[in-house]
């Protein structure tokens, strides 16, 4: 069961501050506006009528400004904040009306949190802070320490094991915190304005900390930001929040594209349209693409471009040989005037970043998933055009 | 008449206080004088271990012990400061009296910290509990000790034993309060971030919350054994040893240099006791990369040994390769 795509799911999920939540929930129910509960009840709406879900190995960024309820929103999914209603499904299991002990079991196994303040034990020495959470959990000391040393060698920290946070950089500190959270190994990574306080240039590093250590491990996060670029940068996709409402959920491009409201639309105004567009999206499938390992001769009269795409079994791409139009050609022959410039793109790249990279190839160039699977191929005249569209 | 009354209507409205008192007292001392009897018995084997131990060690011997728990817990100065102030309270000839009162002081600190802790901790906790001891802890400080001098010796009797439990109701509320306090600063975050880690109630007060408040917890144990000094004298009226008595007997024959004598060794007292908990308290402030045992006399002795182990090891490979 734990194979399915959807890992989180929230349904209707509403938070209400207050002493007499009730009375509000049933004005809410009945149709109320968050103002209308505010001026009658007194009773102030965090959560608004929440309903999304978190596909596994995916950056889900919630976006909003401050007092959008973001903050509030992702206390509710670890319950570190009591959802009023709704409910929160973990890998299929309804986790808001779980027992005390198995509302920390999920806490311990499944869900870690790292903060804006970083909120490390001053305490203990680094690794006794990155080996927090197993030893909560009642892990012994051996294999705590293992595994929270392999957490801050991940984030790169391991020499800094026996330090005391106070000695370390704000930057550090918060991978400290990432490898708290790491070293659980849970099933979801939820992140709270996690790089906010730290200064630009750091928070920009940190943020290709993230997307390496997605792409090695493919974690599921749930991040929450206040700032437009690095929900771009960072997120698969976007939750936009406002006034304790999601008003939009998309990847960065289908929002851009389609925005729900103008206040969505004037959010991504300032925005360079080429940031959000990934090059997994525009990539074209037309290219001539050869199995490497066939013995066949390759006719290639129907392909288009001057161009074959070398693939191997699994379909990762191997080279790029020029063709002819018109005459045929046998793999091996192929393989032989592969081209010696290797020039691929990854699939998560995005359209702003891999213009210098297509411009330089004589070629149109392959993109590649991951694991170096063939996702398509982008060309300059394709870039232009999309570059016309947007 | 009549207006008088009106205008001052305490003079036939009253309270009788006093009355309530004397009879709810008389009440307890007929029928449950041997419930309060009984009642010393943990403070008197406490206070019995306590004074034999410190009695039994020979005054050089005790100064040097003090000398080294003082480099351990800060450092060699504070080791040469303890030596020092102990020194002259031998040289000024209260040596006896000041052991007497350094037992009655370490055992009611004991009993305010084995009482005051956990209420600090519950009143951190419960804010109905802080509302309800505040008031009570106001009283204990604010109230005159001659006010309950006398219903403990009327109910304990007279002693070193009643003379721990006046100075225990004295130096107990800084200790709850300033535990409460501790508890109550730990910044939100790091709670927030125990509790995302999944730590039970029991995991959050060891592991998270005792360990953040150390430094504030520790100026209370501070405050209360000062307090506990300066209890120590209004104490001996009931018959309690020690330097308090010394100033009192002083006091009382007019004979100043006794009563002086018996002040210093307070003074020196409440000097090695102050230094020794601060530096405790900063200690814990500070504690992470360098481990207790690294340190000082321990530490060295610690290395010492590492070191002589390791030559061991390396002798005999030495010697095989000469062979």
């Amino acid at each position: 069961m734990s194979n399915t795509q959807e890992i989180l799911e929230v349904n209707n999920v509403f938070k209400v501050f207050g002493d007499a939540p009730d009375q509000a929930m049933d004005m809410l129910r009945n149709g109320a506006t968050k103002e209308q509960v505010l001026s009658e009840t007194g009773q102030n709406v965090g959560v608004f009528d929440a309903s999304f879900t978190v596909k596994r190995g995916e950056i889900f960024v919630i976006m909003g400004l401050s007092g959008s309820g973001k903050s509030t929103l992702v206390r509710l999914l670890n319950r570190l904040i009591e959802p009023s209603s709704g409910s929160i499904k973990l890998k299929g299991q309804n986790i808001t009306n779980l027992k005390d002990k198995d509302l920390l079991n999920v806490r311990r196994q499944d869900m870690s949190m790292v903060f804006q303040s970083f909120a490390l034990m001053p305490h203990m020495s680094v690794i006794e802070n990155a080996a927090f959470g197993l030893e909560i959990s009642g892990i012994d000391k051996k294999t705590r320490h293992q595994r929270a040393l392999t957490a801050l060698e991940q984030v790169g920290l391991g020499s800094y094991a026996h330090s005391r946070p106070d000695q370390l950089s704000g930057g550090m500190q918060q991978r400290v915190g990432l490898a708290r959270a790491l070293a659980n190994d849970p099933t979801i990574l939820l992140m709270d304005e996690a790089f906010s306080a730290l200064d630009p240039l750091i928070r920009y590093e940190m943020q290709g900390e993230l997307i390496r250590l997605q792409k090695e491990q493919e974690r599921t996060i749930v991040f929450i930001s206040h700032d437009l670029d690095e929900a771009i940068r960072i997120g698969d996709r976007i939750a936009i929040m406002e006034g304790g409402r999601i008003v939009q959920i998309g990847t960065p491009q289908e929002i851009m594209n389609n925005p729900a409201d103008d206040y969505v639309a004037s959010f991504f105004k300032g925005v360079d349209a080429t940031k959000t567009i990934k090059v997994k999206d525009i990539a074209q499938k037309d290219a001539l693409t050869v199995s490497s390992t066939s013995s066949a001769d390759v006719a290639l009269t129907e392909a288009s471009g001057q161009f074959a795409y070398l693939l191997d079994d699994g379909g990762r791409f191997v080279g790029v040989s020029p063709i002819t139009q018109g005459k045929s050609s046998t793999v091996a022959s192929l393989m032989s005037e592969r081209l010696s410039a290797q020039y691929s793109l990854n699939a998560s790249t995005s359209l702003k970043e891999s213009i210098s990279i297509v411009s330089e190839s004589p070629y149109p160039v392959p993109v590649l998933d991951d694991k170096g699977v063939y996702q398509g191929t982008l060309s300059k005249d394709h870039i232009l055009a999309t570059l016309a569209n947007n | 008449m009549i207006d008088v009354s009106f205008l001052d209507p305490f003079q036939n409205l009253t309270i009788p206080v006093g009355e309530w008192v004397e009879s709810v007292l008389n009440y307890l001392v007929h029928n449950f004088r041997d419930f309060f009897r009984a009642a010393r018995w943990p403070i008197d084997q406490i206070l019995d271990l306590v004074e034999s131990i410190l009695s039994f060690i020979p005054p050089l011997i005790g100064i040097l012990l003090s000398a080294l728990f003082g480099w351990q817990v800060a450092g060699p100065r504070m080791g040469v400061f303890c030596a020092i102030t102990l020194t002259m309270l031998g040289l000024i000839g209260v040596w006896e009296q000041s052991m007497v009162t350094l037992s009655l002081v370490i055992t009611s600190l004991f009993f305010c910290v084995v009482i005051g802790v956990p209420l600090g901790i519950l009143s951190a906790r419960y804010d109905r509990v802080e509302k309800t001891i505040r008031p009570i802890l106001d009283a204990m400080q604010t109230l005159p000790a001659f006010v309950y001098l006398v219903p403990v010796v009327m109910l304990f009797g007279i002693g070193n034993v009643p003379g721990v439990l006046v100075t225990i109701i004295f130096a107990l509320p800084p200790l709850v309060r300033l535990t409460n306090l501790g508890i109550r600063q730990i910044p939100e975050d790091k709670i927030e971030a125990a509790r995302a880690f999944g730590c039970t109630k029991q995991q959050m007060l060891v592991k998270v919350q005792l360990p953040l408040a150390t430094p504030t917890i520790m100026a209370g144990v501070n405050q209360t054994l000062m307090l506990s000094l300066s209890m120590v004298v209004i104490a001996s009226m009931i018959s309690v040893e020690g330097l308090g008595q010394m100033v009192l007997r002083g006091i009382g024959r007019l004979d100043m240099g006794l009563a002086t004598v018996g002040g210093l060794g307070l003074v020196l007292l409440a000097i090695f006791l102050d230094r020794l908990t601060q530096a405790m308290g900063e200690q814990s402030n500070s504690s992470g990369a360098v481990r207790w045992y690294q340190v000082g006399p321990i530490g060295l002795v610690l290395s010492w040994f590492d070191s002589s182990a390791k030559q061991n090891v390396a002798t005999p490979q030495t010697k095989a390769t000469q062979e």
